[in-house]
């Protein structure tokens, strides 16, 4: 792994892209990392394209820019492929994840001609299998691990438990739901 | 011992806040303001913290509370950001005016219009004159830092004067970085405890707040608050020493980095500074000469203090998150190139404005400044009166 990955998420505004990020720095901070998370802020409305970026590195991170040349990309939702040009400055070493049902062939037209690994998920099957209901964040953000290599996919696990354990302490009975999603993007991203 | 933990600059200034435990937080809670009171008021609700908060329906209700509750004797805090502060407006000048030592955390973004709340400093820079210290972040550590430092330079009886401390909106208010937090004990003995001196709960001394003054006492007591602003000076140094025996941090009036030999220099304030620093690596790798001047202190301007750093250099960048319509530039630009004037530091300038609306600015564009700054001076290129970085045209 270089000494520094960076990603760039493509989301819709309710579906999490930006709480996703987050989460991806807290977690890869537990493994020692030192991290920059955050979310380019534009309209504020569901639906809505958004952007949000994270920086990942062994050593301290002092710039305070967009990432403009990603070394991995993550589409949460694939209507965005139509809109928006989601593989642009993407490292050809690197790798972009679709959130999609369908099979890679169709979405390959969208990436122009990148050069690169793509991978695929369906997220939403894999949230309605573990939890009932659609958080396409979650599955997304495990596959985005396995994919990138950031941290060992056994420790995101153990520290994702202990993290999601903490956010849902009132709430208790969706944290195996949560963790269930996570091992089985784990296993279903492809 | 410290701990090393990671969250967003927003919650660094409310993680600082907890351990201060202030008595008295106005705040208006919402959009524009930001995360900000609302951590803080989730600690007071969780018991974590005594704080006495007041949700007020404005912001000039927030700024007017806090004026309240500051003359009343209370250690007082409140945030906000953008127009929040703008709505502020005539009360923060009474604050300043009145010498209370309030401290208020502003989330820099800029003022409509177009309609846009992203990173800019037009908010506080719109404030530079209405009498409060001001002092800047680079990022979540140096925000939180400051807050540390805030009450102890507010409350000095040579002081006496409320401080901002700002930090640029969403760019490290809402990122999550790394952060290295101190302890509460070490925290808590170094703020210390409030003890005001006149206040009006104080049954035994009746005092006035904020009465009238004639013009044959008024221009005096203007006189008098420059004169704090001026002190502050000194003090602002002395917490920072105190402040770096604790943290291991050191801070002055503005961070000097690789300026020693530094032929060419950018003097900025704020987050820009971490992607100047890199492109100041890379040039340097490249054997360029070139530094970075990060102002920290606006107010009180270290004047003197900042051209001497500059002296020597051949060209000096001065950039500015602001537009100030005048015509000439940013309030940092027009500042600092008079300092230079007055301490006869000659080398070329250019006041460039940048990063307005949250316009991001990239290692790169930095690079092309110092680029730039070397063509002033070996090629004796000049600019337009004060060049937009990154404008699209």
């Amino acid at each position: 792994m270089a000494a520094q990955t960076e990603i760039r998420w493509h989301g819709r505004g309710g579906q999490g892209a930006k709480t996703a990020a987050l989460l991806l720095a807290d977690v890869a901070f537990m493994t020692g990392k030192h991290v920059q998370g955050f979310p380019e802020y534009g309209p504020e409305r569901m639906g809505a394209p958004i952007t949000a970026y994270d920086r990942i590195s062994d050593t301290e991170i002092r710039v305070h820019s967009n990432i403009y040349e990603p070394d991995y990309v993550v589409v949460v939702d694939d209507t965005l492929l139509h809109s928006v040009d989601v593989t642009k400055g993407l490292k050809p070493e690197g790798a972009i994840l679709v959130n999609t049902e369908k099979p890679k062939e169709e979405i390959l037209p969208y990436l122009k001609g990148y050069r690169g690994r793509v991978c695929t998920i369906d997220a939403r099957e894999v949230c309605m299998r573990t939890m009932g209901s659609y958080f396409p964040n979650t599955p997304m953000l495990a596959a985005i691990v396995k994919i990138s290599g950031v941290m060992d996919t056994e420790v995101f696990l153990k520290e994702m438990e202990a993290s999601l354990a903490h956010k849902f302490a009132k709430k208790p009975e969706v944290l195996a739901g949560n963790m269930a999603a996570l091992s089985l993007a784990l296993t279903e991203v492809r | 011992m410290a701990v090393r933990t990671r969250m967003s600059g927003n919650e660094a200034v409310a993680h600082a806040i907890r351990q201060i435990d202030p008595d008295v937080m106005p705040a208006f809670p919402i959009t524009p303001s930001t995360e900000i009171p609302q951590y803080v008021s989730t600690m007071i609700a969780n018991g974590e913290i005594e704080t006495e908060f007041i949700p007020v329906e404005s912001e000039h209700s927030a700024m007017s509370a806090a004026i309240g509750a500051g003359a009343a004797g209370a250690r007082t805090f409140t945030a906000t950001s953008s127009a929040g502060l703008a709505l502020m407006w005539e009360v923060v000048y009474v604050a300043a005016s009145t010498r209370l030592p309030l401290v208020m955390a502003v989330v820099n973004r800029g003022l409509t219009g177009p309609l846009n709340i992203n990173a800019e400093h037009s908010d506080s820079m719109g404030a530079r004159d209405s009498g409060w210290i001001q002092i800047y972040a680079e990022n979540n550590q140096e925000a939180y830092d400051n807050m540390i430092q805030a009450y102890r330079i507010a409350e000095h009886a040579d002081v006496h004067l409320p401080v901002m401390i700002c930090q640029d909106g969403f760019i490290t208010s809402h990122a999550v970085e790394n952060i290295s937090l101190l302890d509460d004990a070490p925290v808590k003995k170094f703020v210390g405890e409030y003890q005001p001196e006149h206040f009006l709960l104080n049954e035994k001394e009746p005092v006035a707040v904020g009465p009238y003054a004639v013009s044959n006492y008024c221009m005096e007591a203007k006189k008098a608050q420059a004169e704090a602003m001026i002190r502050s000076k000194k003090v602002i140094l002395d917490v920072a020493r105190d402040f770096e025996e604790i943290s291991g941090r050191a801070y002055g009036f503005f961070e000097a980095y690789r300026m020693d030999d530094a032929e060419y220099a950018v003097a900025a304030i704020g987050s820009v500074c971490g992607t100047a620093k890199d492109a100041v690596d890379r040039l340097r790798e490249k054997g360029v000469k070139a530094g970075l001047i990060k102002v920290r202190v606006f107010r009180p301007f270290p004047g003197e203090e900042l051209a001497e750093a500059l002296r020597g250099c051949k060209a000096v960048a001065i950039m500015d998150r602001c537009e100030s319509y005048s015509g000439e530039g940013g309030p940092l630009g027009a500042e600092l190139t008079a300092a230079m004037y007055r301490a006869k530091v000659t080398a070329e300038t250019v006041n460039i404005v940048y990063g307005l609306s949250g316009r991001d600015v990239r290692v790169e564009d930095m690079e092309q400044v110092y680029a730039d700054l070397r063509s002033m001076a070996e090629e004796g290129k000049r600019f337009a009166q004060y060049p937009y970085l990154g404008l699209r045209e």
